[in-house]
């Protein structure tokens, strides 16, 4: 107590806490300062991520939309298509349309004589050609001797070259376009007869070997069926599911164990339930492989626990007081159930289940193991058809050496992004809409 | 085919009886009007009528299908020439493979035997009579069931009841799929686990270090062929989930806490969904951004800075499931800071604590249980996502701890191993099998441990 009136000047406790505090503002602050500024570095780096994401896949993308096409006269020689002279469809079927094809070409670069350069010239089309001449033909006989223009397929590699995707600055023997055939081509677009039209072959076609050909109408009819079947399964079964543990189960040991397995179920990789879809639908019930059948029942084992728990919190958010009055009116518990509180727990359901759906839509790893992953060129038309779903299709493509398929790729990868985001942005509307706060 | 047009008629009936079982009830007590006679809605003795009419004779139906096949078969079989009652197993399986093919009308592989193109007729004899006797059956079972139920129609049979009994066992069976499915996993994969364990022993699988499964597909080599040892690609799986938590978990962490707590409303309602795009993108086009841009611009760089990267390194694959996990993490960690009671913050900001001092001392801290519960679930993920490592991974198993190598994981190795035909019995395949049981397992203790940690912190702030 004394000795305090020794000490020169001394401070109180307060005091001492004002100067150490005092003191260390400055720093705090900064830690503050640097605290916040991790956060927002984060933030531009998730956003960051996205617009990479988006930008990259839409500018190699959206080239796909769009195809190269070469206008030539085509003069339908009779020695050629009907050297006898029969006219029946079949007859006509048997022509000899790639001789026509290359006579068009000749035709127009009559300069070229050698061999090999011939070659090349009749590499500036797409094989497919003649058979867009030969169904013109069929269809109408009376084009034979007569000349018209047509505008053709051009070759992956000619479309690369009009979109500016293979560029002459790089070495010859660096590219696979020599210059030969890059002063037919622009002698060609000189004449505006080498044009890009909207690519409708990417809607129209199934998978091809040649990528100016191939399209996503098989992944993506194959892709429609395999949700169908989840659709069909997966909701009924999940609703079934969570109105049971939500609204009749008793909360026993049990009924713990059910919902500690959908948990699981959730949170168990993709890839586990295609195993099991290989081994239990195909090795032990004979499935066929590759069929949207099974790729489909895979996906619904795959989205139903995310449904059942969509579908628990839907019925959960419905309040007591509504379950109250209806048996306060004499309504039987399942009365109860399917007259009142479903419909008011529909749109958090669908919410739900749209949101499982584009899940589904998006996954690609358990079809693999089912076998979804064969060239299928052909589009499937019924269930247990062979097919293929529109992500396994991009799998497939990108890992294509040809160049042109990368962009066929980004442009498949463009129209699956469309059609997830339509799924979510109904999902949102759905919520926005019809969901009722308490 | 046969099977369809029974069900649908099946059906057809079932809607007709509903409709003759509801009149019924109401004629029964002589119009609509003293309906209040009756124990249920008339609706209701109508429904009763149609499920007595469809489900005693689709259940049958499909019995007998099932039944059956088998017995066809048998019968089938028996009558093919004496080796095949002497025939092991595997060629049993084969020849039943073939009948059945050729049955079906496919193509025959090579010469046929002539018995067993016979074998294969006869089938087609006996299946179209069982259909034919099953429809017939059922259809009988479906007239007589729905006319008994129909006559015992009176006004104190209680309807509703029955009717409700069903709907309430369709509940229930509904929610047993989830054990069917999780049992159905456990037994396929076992199985196929243990059949592979008969041929490699187990402790050489978990702990061998050489792994390279294409020796062994010649089918005269099993034993001695092919190295299954899985260390190797546990260690990539390792390696590539820690590079991709690495990238998730502090960019996913920080932004929760920046959008959670610092940024306003109009910021936050604009960069969360934008965030939460990521999710919903589907992972093979993360895997095709990995093999197009990433790989590329890593070898880029580091061919600049003079170091070998490969072109599938672990990096890249490691980078972009990152950045998959991103939104995953942070919107998990956004549910268990928003679950810390304000009273906390409060608390601190009375001390005089500055934000980030209350963020890091107190609601961290709070919140750490839940978000190490997300972290674990974001692993799990990780390990077991498919497509980006497929795509971007490599195939080669190599036992390394360099980021700029190439590895393998345990999920690319089922999908190289198990796409392609090749014969359901050679080790290679079974191999497949195994590494998913070990992935489910993994994941399985994962998911178990994180859930367990989540749901008890939820409720410790309620």
């Amino acid at each position: 107590m004394n000795n305090t009136n020794n000490a020169t000047p001394l401070e109180t406790r307060g005091q001492r806490t004002q100067r150490l505090v005092a003191a260390s503002l400055k720093r705090r602050y900064r830690a503050e300062l640097r605290f916040r500024t991790y956060g927002i570095v984060a933030v531009t780096l998730g956003l960051l991520f996205v617009v990479v994401l988006f930008s990259t896949i839409i500018s190699k993308g959206i080239g796909a939309f769009k195809q190269a096409y070469v206008t030539l006269d085509v003069t339908y020689s009779a020695a050629d298509i009907a050297p006898d002279g029969k006219l029946a469809p079949a007859d006509l079927a048997q022509g000899d349309y790639e001789a026509v094809v290359k006579a068009a070409l000749r035709n127009r670069f009559s300069e070229v004589t050698e061999r090999d350069e011939k070659r090349k010239l009749y590499g500036l089309l797409s094989n497919s050609a003649d058979t867009i001449l030969r169904d013109r033909v069929v269809k109408n006989p009376q084009l034979i001797g007569t000349t018209e223009r047509v505008a053709l397929l051009a070759s992956d590699r000619v479309d690369l070259v009009v979109k500016g995707r293979i560029s002459q600055n790089t070495p010859e023997a660096d590219r696979t376009v020599s210059d030969l055939e890059f002063g037919w081509i622009k002698a060609l677009l000189a004449e505006h007869r080498l044009k890009e039209q909207f690519n409708t072959g990417l809607f129209t076609h199934g998978d091809s070997r040649e990528p100016e050909q191939a399209g996503i109408l098989g992944a993506l009819v194959g892709s429609m069926l395999t949700l169908l079947v989840t659709v069909c399964l997966s909701l009924p079964i999940g609703v079934a599911a969570a109105v049971y543990l939500e609204e009749f189960a008793v909360r026993n040991r049990y009924t713990d164990f059910i919902e500690v397995n959908i948990n699981n179920l959730a949170a168990v990789p993709s890839i586990v339930f295609g195993l099991l879809g290989l081994a239990v639908f195909i090795q032990f019930f004979g499935l066929p492989r590759s069929a949207p059948i099974v790729g489909g029942l895979v996906l619904t084992l795959m989205t139903l626990p995310t449904i059942i728990i969509a579908s628990r919190a839907a019925l959960k958010a419905v309040p007591p007081a509504i379950r109250q009055a209806a048996f306060g009116m004499g309504a039987s518990p399942v009365q109860m159930v399917t007259h009142h509180v479903l419909p008011l727990a529909m749109p958090g359901i669908l919410t739900g289940a749209i949101i499982g759906m584009a899940r589904a839509l998006g996954e690609s790893a358990p079809l693999l193991m089912i076998g979804m992953v064969a060239f299928i060129a052909d589009v499937p038309r019924a269930l247990s058809d062979s097919a293929t779903v529109l992500p396994v299709q991009i799998y497939l493509w990108s890992s294509s050496s040809e160049q042109a398929f990368v962009e066929r790729t980004s442009g498949a990868i463009i129209v699956l992004l469309i059609f997830l985001l339509l799924m979510n942005a109904l999902a949102m509307i759905l919520r926005n809409r019809f969901e009722r706060r308490w | 085919m046969q099977n369809l047009s029974v069900i649908i008629a099946i059906l057809g009936l079932s809607a007709m009886s509903y409709w003759l079982g509801r009149r019924r009830s109401i004629a029964i007590v002589g119009g609509l009007r003293s309906a209040a006679q009756l124990h249920s809605l008339p609706g209701y003795y109508g429904v009763l009528t149609g499920l007595w009419c469809a489900v005693p004779a689709l259940l049958l139906l499909a019995v007998w299908h099932v039944v059956g096949q088998h017995h066809i078969l048998d019968v089938v079989m028996s009558h093919l020439s004496g080796d095949y009652l002497t025939a092991s197993a595997g060629q049993r399986r084969l020849l039943t493979d073939e009948v059945l093919r050729l049955a079906h009308g496919g193509a025959a592989l090579g010469d046929v035997r002539p018995d067993v193109r016979a074998a294969a007729q006869e089938w087609i004899r006996l299946d179209a009579l069982s259909r034919t006797a099953g429809g017939l059956v059922a259809l009988s079972v479906s007239l007589i069931c729905a006319s008994v139920a129909w006559s015992r129609i009176s006004p104190t049979l209680r309807a509703r009841n029955g009717v409700e009994w069903v709907v309430k066992l369709a509940l229930v069976l509904c929610s047993l799929i989830a054990i069917l499915t999780t049992v159905g996993i456990i037994l396929s994969v076992l199985y196929e686990a243990l059949r592979f364990f008969h041929l490699v022993p187990i402790f050489k699988f978990l702990l061998g270090t050489s792994w390279s499964p294409q020796l062994a597909t010649r089918a005269d080599q099993v034993g001695s062929s092919g190295a299954f040892g899985a260390v190797p690609l546990f260690a990539g799986t390792a390696l590539i989930a820690l590079i991709a938590m690495l990238v998730a978990v502090p960019i996913g962490l920080l932004s929760a806490i920046y959008l959670s707590e610092y940024a306003d409303r109009r910021v936050r309602t604009v960069a969360k969904p934008l965030l939460e795009l990521l999710a919903g993108i589907p992972t093979v086009v993360y895997g095709f951004f990995a093999v197009l841009t990433v790989g590329p611009l890593l070898r880029g760089v580091g061919q600049a800075l003079g170091v070998a990267v490969s072109a599938e390194s672990a990096l890249a694959a490691g980078l972009v499931m990152g950045i998959m996990i991103v939104p995953f993490v942070s919107s998990l960690a956004d549910d268990m800071l928003t679950a810390v009671p304000q009273g906390l913050r409060n608390g601190a900001y009375a001390l005089g604590a500055t934000k980030s001092e209350t963020i890091r001392r107190v609601v961290l801290p709070a919140a750490l249980p839940g978000i190490v519960g997300g972290v674990l679930l974001a692993v799990s993920r990780a390990i077991g996502e498919t497509m980006i490592v497929v795509m971007a991974a490599g195939l080669t198993a190599k036992l390394t701890a360099n980021p700029l190598e190439a590895v393998t994981t345990v999920t690319v190795q089922i999908v190289s191993l198990l796409v392609g035909d090749s014969e359901f019995d050679s080790p290679k395949t079974l191999s497949a099998f195994a590494l998913g049981l070990v992935l489910f397992f993994a994941t399985l203790v994962l998911n178990i441990i994180a859930l367990r940690i989540v749901r008890r912190y939820s409720e410790q702030y309620k």
